[in-house]
């Protein structure tokens, strides 16, 4: 017999002791928010989904001008003075001086601000002819929903911190597109280097902006890590680097909430809200938001370019119960696209009735006396303006099975979701939309007008003419009665002709820790992270 | 004892032909394009290759050729969902996952083994059946719900412990070698120890969920083994030639009840896998088993692809090492092959 002999290999964790403990302020002044999916890009000019604007607006890039959560006003961001032309036609602006973008491992700037980065940035999407237009898409949903590009001129450098715009014609919601999240300046200098290194696709996945944070490492359903921008030109109270950690499920961000892995987290559902009421570790705000949950119908597909179908499955659906059992009491009940809250609501706004009955006569009188079946898609993310479509759109499946109709829900992941959404595959689908700046032409163009279809942001597919000439209208002048009346006009024809049935208006939450401070709610769009900072925490365990 | 480690070579390298085929025709079975599930890209985007050649020519077993040689050098595809290079993906997910295997393993070990000895010594008595019937319980947990638990207890209710990731994100730890540990010593981060002990508080929960189910499993199986030794008649001669009992322990029980132990853990390889796919799942742990999940989920068919393949490879590899290495060191199972 031969001698065995045995070997175990033993591994000893070698803990290190506590000999020094340093101070651990600058690591755990970082900033942690839990974000419900990965960001497209970091360009908001590409992508009007809250995920990418909430990674990126803010955080990474400067508007020329911000408008004031309270007034609505704009308020001056990179542009520290502008005028308006006497006609509505020519806008003058001055530039703050001695703006820096980010250095970063991947980019080093060697200019400030000035004149043409801004005409870079609105060359990109205004110009088809601009070598970087095509770049990653070559579509700017926000703004050919609405058309801008058309409408500007020209863009004119008077010296290297004055410019001017001029438009074709007078538009009463210019400057507060001016200061949405979706109007950043990028590096012009940064485009160039690019386009010399013949990569041209990386000035939306590496960007370069003059924001509080600069974008450090981004690995994709994991997380961003932002680093503070030290030169930054406006008060920056955070020192510490600000995370982003991509948590889909819901109730994860929740937990991570509660055990401090996160600082705040994106779209917290009602019911985790009412759970979080009693903690006094966490801080609950809400607001109601200037936003829209609705269900709209691909009117370019039969039989849904019936309008009769169309009224036939609004009057089929009880509204009341479904917002009481998706929103709670955190959403007021719409009438039409604006929320009451917005000066251009109009309680005149006729509503279509519940009524099964009238339901199944509609039908039988487009048609379809058997009725038929039909997608709907429900969105799989929780957005504020529908915190949980795929209960909803359960909901809606058992309200129409009353008259007929066999509903088969799809939902699938965001990027796809939308990308199906983008190629017209659905029948209808559950969505909604925040608005970007408190004019009210930011609902009424996007989501339904004719460009919209184009862009993105009409869901509907609805295009009417009718509707497009009032909605433009609405824009040549700045009277608001006058702005007012046309805007009730176009709710009318919506109650019509049904293109989508808007459903609540749902408040906005934010909920962090204690330890966070500087949260605001703004209801114009994005997270800002370069407004907030953390008090280190004591322990109370 | 060279024809033994031979045998094992060639039913390693026979096993991984017939994995490696598999993978190729898996990417028949999923919907869509087999082009496409194989490299992620569609046929139009490839670059010119003699592998692209035989696919698009559908000479398939060529291409089972070129397919066998790009696994081999590494260009495994890329993911239909997130275009990221596959062979980066899992180079960078599977150190995690071995690094959570490992520990529980070790964990397991260490307790269930001593404590195996323990109860088979005193079996039929209090302490065993005791231990016993802890240990039933234990194995008969069902591990994502034990995972759960201890998240909504420890975490939750309690606050102690993080319930999910590898280390706190606000640590900035460069990527060496995947070992979180390990590369946490080898970076200069100025908040090193912080990152250290952090990394120890995330670990706590998902190994502890892991070595759970594994150490009833080593505790029994161990007890097992020393009652059946502890009847054996070369015991009882021995204790009658009046060798005090320590000694007895140290050269006959201990050394055939290990050897007993040891082929058993080969099959316990693959529960292992299984267990810790799901702890990692629920406690995002950022391995394998988490990435391959996501990748069902999103229906990522060359991640789903590449993920079993590399999952039965580390299987195969590890099971057949524990039963080579027995078959080694075991002088009484070399008789018979």
């Amino acid at each position: 017999m031969r001698n065995v002999r045995f070997a175990f290999i033993l591994c000893t964790f070698a803990i290190i002791g506590c000999s020094e403990q340093r101070t651990a302020s600058t690591i755990q002044s970082g900033i942690i928010y839990c974000s419900e999916s990965s960001p497209s890009s970091f360009n908001p000019q590409l992508d009007t989904s809250s995920t990418t604007v909430d990674a990126s607006a803010h955080q990474l890039y400067d508007r020329l001008l911000e408008i004031d959560p309270t007034s609505g006003k704009p308020l001056p961001g990179l542009a520290s003075s502008w005028r308006v032309s006497r006609d509505g036609l020519t806008y003058s602006f001055q530039l703050r001086p001695n703006i820096t973008f980010h250095t970063t491992d991947y980019f080093t700037p060697t200019r400030t601000l000035n004149v043409d980065d801004v005409i870079f940035s609105f060359a990109r999407w205004v110009e088809p002819s601009h070598p970087y237009h095509q770049v990653n898409g070559g579509r700017y949903p926000y703004f050919d929903s609405l058309n801008l590009r058309e409408n500007i001129t020209h863009i004119e450098k008077v010296n290297h911190l004055r410019f001017t715009i001029r438009l074709r014609q007078p538009d009463a919601s210019f400057i507060t597109h001016l200061a949405t999240d979706f109007s950043v300046i990028l590096s012009a200098e940064y485009a160039q280097s690019l386009i010399q290194r013949g990569e041209p696709e990386r000035i939306d996945h590496y960007p370069i902006g003059t924001g509080p944070y600069k974008l450090s490492y981004y690995r994709k359903n994991q997380y961003i890590r932002y680093i503070p921008h030290t030169q930054y030109w406006g008060e920056l109270i955070h020192s510490g680097p600000l995370i982003f950690d991509i948590t889909p499920q819901s109730s994860l961000r929740l937990a991570k909430l509660m055990t401090g892995e996160c600082d705040s987290i994106a779209y917290p559902s009602q019911a985790e809200i009412n759970y979080l009421e009693g903690r006094d570790d966490i801080s609950l705000d809400q607001a109601t938001g200037l936003n829209v949950g609705f269900w709209a119908f691909n009117t370019s597909k039969a039989p849904f370019d019936n309008v009769l179908v169309r009224e036939a499955l609004a009057s089929a659906i009880d509204k009341t119960t479904i917002i009481n059992a998706v929103y709670f009491d955190s959403a007021t009940r719409s009438r039409s696209l604006i929320p009451p809250n917005s000066w251009a609501f109009s309680v005149d706004t006729p509503e279509t009735e519940y009524n099964p009955v009238r339901a199944r006569e509609l039908l039988a009188q487009a048609g379809y006396h058997n009725g038929f079946s039909m997608s709907l898609w429900a969105l799989p993310v929780v957005r504020s303006y529908n915190p949980d479509a795929i209960r909803m759109a359960e909901l809606i499946r058992g309200y129409l099975a009353e008259v007929g109709i066999t509903v088969d829900i799809v939902t699938s992941e965001w990027d796809n979701f939308r990308a199906g959404l983008d190629r017209g595959e659905h029948d209808s689908v559950l969505i909604g939309w925040s608005a970007d700046n408190g004019d009210p032409d930011n609902f009424y163009r996007p989501l339904l007008s004719c460009d919209g279809i184009q862009s993105g942001t009409n869901r509907a597919m609805f295009c009417n003419l009718e509707y497009d000439k009032i909605i433009q209208e609405a824009l040549l002048t700045t009277n608001i009665d006058q702005r007012k009346a046309l805007y009730l006009q176009a709710n009318l024809l919506i109650a019509e002709q049904i293109p989508l049935i808007p459903i609540a208006h749902a408040n906005r939450y934010k909920v962090f820790r204690k330890g966070l401070r500087g949260v605001m709610i703004n209801p114009y769009g994005g997270m800002r992270f370069g407004e907030m900072h953390k008090v280190p925490s004591v322990r109370d365990k | 004892m060279l024809r033994t480690l031979g045998r094992y070579f060639n039913l390693f390298f026979i096993t991984l032909f017939i994995l490696v085929g598999l993978s190729f025709v898996l990417a028949f079975f999923f919907p869509g394009d087999p082009i496409f599930n194989l490299t992620g890209r569609p046929l139009e985007q490839l670059p010119e290759t003699p592998y692209t050649q035989a696919l698009a020519d559908e000479r398939w077993l060529v291409a089972f050729w070129f397919y066998i040689q790009s696994l081999l050098d590494g260009s495994w595809g890329i993911s239909t969902i997130s275009g990221l290079d596959l062979f980066d993906e899992v180079s960078t997910l599977l150190p995690a996952t071995i690094e959570l295997s490992a520990y529980a393993t070790i964990i397991a070990l260490f307790i269930g083994i001593p404590l195996g000895f323990w109860c088979g010594l005193k079996h039929h008595g209090k302490t065993d059946y005791t231990f016993m019937s802890i240990s039933m319980l234990m194995s008969s947990f069902p591990i994502f719900w034990l995972s759960l638990l201890l998240i909504l207890i420890v975490s939750l209710q309690l606050g102690w412990l993080p319930m999910s990731g590898r280390l706190s994100l606000l640590y900035d730890i460069p990527h060496y070698s995947g070992f979180i540990l390990l590369d946490i010593y080898m970076s200069d981060h100025p908040y090193r120890q912080e990152a250290f002990v952090d990394a120890l508080r995330h670990m706590i929960l998902p190994t502890l969920s892991v070595a759970f189910l594994a150490t009833a499993v080593f505790l029994r199986t161990t007890r097992r083994a020393v009652v059946d030794i502890l009847e054996k008649d070369y015991i009882a001669a021995a204790q009658t030639r009046g060798i005090p009992f320590w000694k007895i322990f140290l050269r006959h029980i201990m050394r055939n009840a290990l050897l007993a132990v040891l082929p058993l853990l080969a099959v316990q390889v693959s529960t292992l896998v299984t267990n810790v796919m799901i702890v990692e799942t629920i406690t995002e742990w950022p391995g394998l088993g988490d990435w391959l999940i996501q990748a069902i989920y999103e229906r990522d068919y060359t991640a789903i692809r590449i993920g079993m393949l590399v999952v039965s490879i580390v299987v195969v590899l590890v099971t057949l090492l524990i039963e080579c290495l027995s078959k080694v060191f075991d002088p009484t199972q070399e008789q018979f092959s």
